[in-house]
């Protein structure tokens, strides 16, 4: 039900656009528009206005000063691989689509810095690097085809967060287009900045704080000994637990990652992985670092496992074997498409203690729902990534995904967590910011749009709600009558 | 105290806003010398102290702004955990809320990571006196700006910050520091170039022609770090935490400190006076009085930026100057944060 834009407003952005020089690849026929009309949350689709290709940040700049002077709303997409929506088009606005500027200026292996444009891939940047032995060390599961600007614009996760942070602790410097058209320069090549750490306020503000034009990542040192583990425990419990012996021993694993029995039968049935009849859950625990530090986790870990009572452990003796192991865990989501065609991924974060009744109440709610869910989770930070599988063809099937998601997400806020680990808010997750945070809290946000942003003309509509569209849905979430976990502030 | 502290404590905010009336936000002092002068009534965050919520397990803790920081770290040490960017403390009385307004960080950050990167939530009080929390108690969370971060190291002048929640680390098991007579370039390279491999370092210092390095880690790992890197080792003694509270000589005279921060592979600054250089080159400490326009036109060459850290005359401006379009983007954040202008006006720059 995309609006049609305002004649006039449409063919003077046009002429705008055209007058950009050099000029750049400007898109407005309908058929042009057309793949350009959803990024990775599938459900939901618009065609923009116009779009606009630029090849410098020369071109950026002019294209926010155009649609800033004719009050057109800006949409930047880098690789349109998010999945809350982020990048949707606005139906009177300009998508502006960067995958054109993507050279990489820099790899400096002495300062393990690599300065790159936003639309460059995020593997290729660690291909840069490779031969340096350095990476970049964030790794969202799309990092074949996801660009940089996209990973800081969302700041993105991956499953080596717990050891290597966020895209957000992997950054040295951005350079974002605000909306006045301004160059604002955050973080620096020194470890800090002088003011307001602006870095991480642009970092996960989804385009609605500036258009990224420049990357400064941090590199790491490639480890020298990676040891990859996989074990079947009879009970979701018991391997909870193993995770927090795990980290309650010191150890700090580069990956840690739990799979349902869904998953795992599904996997099963795809890959023949060959475990065990009855486990109910598996753990995926990579360790890495320098030689001595890698081998004394392995045996730590190992005898950990064994004592939290996995039924099974299984170390890869080879590369062929740890890619093996992996192949489980990333693969899947392939798995799980063989149950069902179409899934819906939830990513929320709870604490970890809370991952069994968690995962007992979504299936309470996946009986309620009559809809199957499999739970992948990244369990060394207390991600959760429900899938819930439906039936595209089958009228509401979607919606009601949809509205069992939302309860999922409401469920990790109850416990303490949040509505977003790493997928952002985009427009998927705008109800569920109602939940999360009390009407002062996204005034504050506004606040700080307006500040990069005076006129609200970046990426309208998405990653912070409206007040009134909160009061439309009910507002803050309310339980029998009370806040949830009344006795604890709200974060 | 703890029920009624923070409804107190925004009833005073809307009665010196509605006043344009400034008030200074106070841990325990110690870093009262750090900034451009205080002024207004004074708001004291001591009382509001103690943890709310530590779970070892899950590497995270919440504690009120004005527990002193030695009974933290004690708490995680209790743990054999700790706060990853060794936090300097300038005094017996320092609060965790001091701590994360003033954004310093010691020793080990260029290896593990600045304040900001280990704060997870904050509950903060605005300049309209709202009790607002922002971020969370888990690892990982990106709903909402990152308004938490945002007031690490803001100096007070966007929100009073009532409690803090961060990830902790565990404490490494074992600790060793190496010796290198070297001069400041080749000291530096050779920092930039272990920073590089898989070793666990988590300091370094130069000064005099010597290089110390302090490694953390497993066991094994620092014994096999040791025979890769070589040099001298010795017994540090005290020698990480007197950097890192500024108790060595070299911070004693009675000359005004300068604060480099750069790019950690910058060449050395030229200069007579004596220097200290940490975080493997990212930070070059120069006591002296020197011309700041001159210093800070070097660093800003180099990729840097400079900052008069303790003593000489303040009206240089103790933080470098901003862009033009920071600057704009500085006094929009406090107006939208501060519409009053009452929170630690001018502590940081003329806003």
């Amino acid at each position: 039900m995309s609006a049609v834009a305002k004649p006039d407003v449409r063919s003077q952005a046009l002429a705008a656009l055209r007058a950009i020089r050099p000029a750049m690849s400007v898109i407005a026929d309908v058929e042009g528009l057309k793949p350009f009309e959803t990024d990775a949350f599938i459900a939901h689709r618009e065609t923009p206005m116009l779009a606009a290709l630029p090849d410098n940040e020369e071109q950026v700049r002019e294209v926010v000063k155009a649609c800033r002077a004719l009050g057109v709303p800006v949409v930047s997409r880098g690789a349109g691989t998010g999945i809350s929506g982020g990048a949707i088009p606005h139906p009177e606005g300009v998508l502006l689509v960067l995958s054109r500027m993507k050279r990489i200026d820099e790899v400096n292996a002495l300062a393990r810095t690599a300065t790159v444009q936003p639309g460059v891939r995020n593997l290729q940047v660690s291909e840069a690097a490779a031969h340096l032995e350095l990476f970049y060390a964030p790794d969202p599961s799309s990092q074949s085809i996801c660009s940089i600007g996209g990973n800081v614009a969302e700041n993105s996760g991956g499953v080596h967060c717990l050891k290597y942070g966020l895209t957000t602790h992997n950054l040295l410097a951005v350079r974002a287009i605000d909306a006045d058209g301004d160059v604002v320069d955050a973080g620096s090549l020194a470890l800090d900045a002088p003011g307001y750490d602006l870095l991480a306020l642009l970092t996960g503000s989804e385009g609605n704080l500036g258009v990224i034009t420049r990357v400064t990542v941090r590199l790491v040192a490639l480890p020298e000994r990676t040891e990859t583990l996989l074990a079947a425990f009879p009970s979701v419990r018991q391997a909870a637990e193993a995770v927090g012996e795990i980290i309650g021993a010191g150890i700090i694993p580069a990956a840690l990652e739990m799979m349902d029995r869904i998953v795992i039968e599904a996997c099963e049935r795809f890959m023949a992985m060959g475990f065990p009849k009855g486990a109910e859950a598996l753990l995926l625990a990579e360790v890495d670092g320098g030689r001595e530090e890698a081998g004394e986790a392995l045996d730590a870990v190992q005898a950990i496992l064994a004592r939290c009572g996995a039924s099974e452990v299984r170390v890869a003796a080879t590369v062929a074997e740890r890619d093996r192991l992996w192949k489980a865990r990333k693969g899947a989501f392939t798995a799980l498409a063989t149950i069902m065609p179409d899934y819906y991924t939830i990513d929320g974060t709870i604490p970890r203690r809370c991952l069994p009744d968690v995962l007992e109440e979504i299936g309470r709610l996946s009986i309620e729902y009559g809809m199957i869910v499999g739970n992948v989770f990244h369990a060394g930070d207390g991600n959760i990534h429900p899938c819930i599988f439906y039936d595209a063809n089958k009228p509401g099937e979607l919606e009601r995904s949809e509205e069992f998601g939302g309860r999922i997400l409401e469920l990790c806020v109850e416990v303490g967590g949040t509505i977003t680990g790493e997928h952002g808010v985009g427009i998927e997750k705008l109800r569920q910011m109602c939940v999360q945070f009390r009407a002062p809290e996204l005034a504050a946000f506004h606040d700080v749009k307006r500040a990069f942003d005076p006129d609200g003309i970046l990426n309208p509509g998405k990653a912070v709600p409206t007040l009134k569209r909160c009061a439309e849905w009910g507002g803050t979430h309310m339980r029998a009558g009370r806040m949830p976990h009344a006795d604890i502030p709200r974060f | 105290m703890s029920d009624t502290f923070i409804p107190a404590l925004c009833e005073r905010v809307r009665d010196h806003a509605a006043r344009k009336s400034a008030l200074r936000i106070r841990g325990g002092g110690s870093k009262d010398f750090y900034g451009q002068a205080a002024r207004g009534e004074s708001v004291d965050m001591a009382p509001y102290a103690g943890i709310v919520a530590y779970e070892p397990k899950e590497l995270v803790v919440t504690v009120r702004a004005g527990t002193p920081l030695v009974a933290l770290e004690s708490a995680l040490a209790a743990q054999r955990q700790m706060l990853p960017f060794e936090p300097p403390h300038f005094g017996e009385g320092a609060t965790i809320g001091g701590a994360v307004a003033s954004g310093l960080s010691g020793p080990r950050r260029p290896y593990a990571g600045s304040v900001r990167d280990f704060v997870l939530g904050t509950r903060v009080v605005n300049g309209k006196g709202e009790d607002l929390a922002f971020g969370g108690r888990v690892i990982k969370n990106v709903a909402g700006y990152d308004v938490s971060r945002l007031m690490t190291g803001a100096l007070g002048t966007l929100g009073v910050i009532t409690e803090i929640s961060f990830k902790v680390l565990p404490r490494p098991a074992a600790e060793a520091t190496l010796a290198f007579d070297l001069d400041e370039e080749k000291a530096t390279e050779k920092a930039n170039r272990w920073a590089g491999q898989p070793l666990p370092l988590s300091a370094t210092a130069w000064q005099d022609g010597k290089l110390r390095v302090r490694l953390s880690g497993a066991a094994t790992a620092v014994v096999a770090a040791k025979a890769k890197m070589g040099g001298e080792e010795i017994d540090a003694g005290d020698y990480w935490r007197d950097l890192r509270e500024q108790r060595l000589a070299f911070f004693s005279a009675a000359r005004p400190l300068w604060r480099l921060s750069l790019p950690q592979t910058a060449a050395p600054i030229k200069s007579a006076h004596p220097q200290l250089v940490e975080w493997g080159g990212g930070v070059r400490w120069l006591s002296g009085d020197v011309d700041a326009s001159t210093i800070r036109a070097t660093a800003e060459r180099l990729g840097g930026h400079a900052t008069l850290f303790r003593g000489g005359d303040k009206s240089v401006g103790v933080f470098h100057p901003l862009q033009p379009a920071l600057l704009k983007v500085h006094r929009r954040l406090k107006d939208a944060f501060d519409p009053s202008g009452i929170l630690n006006p001018g502590r940081m720059y003329d806003f």
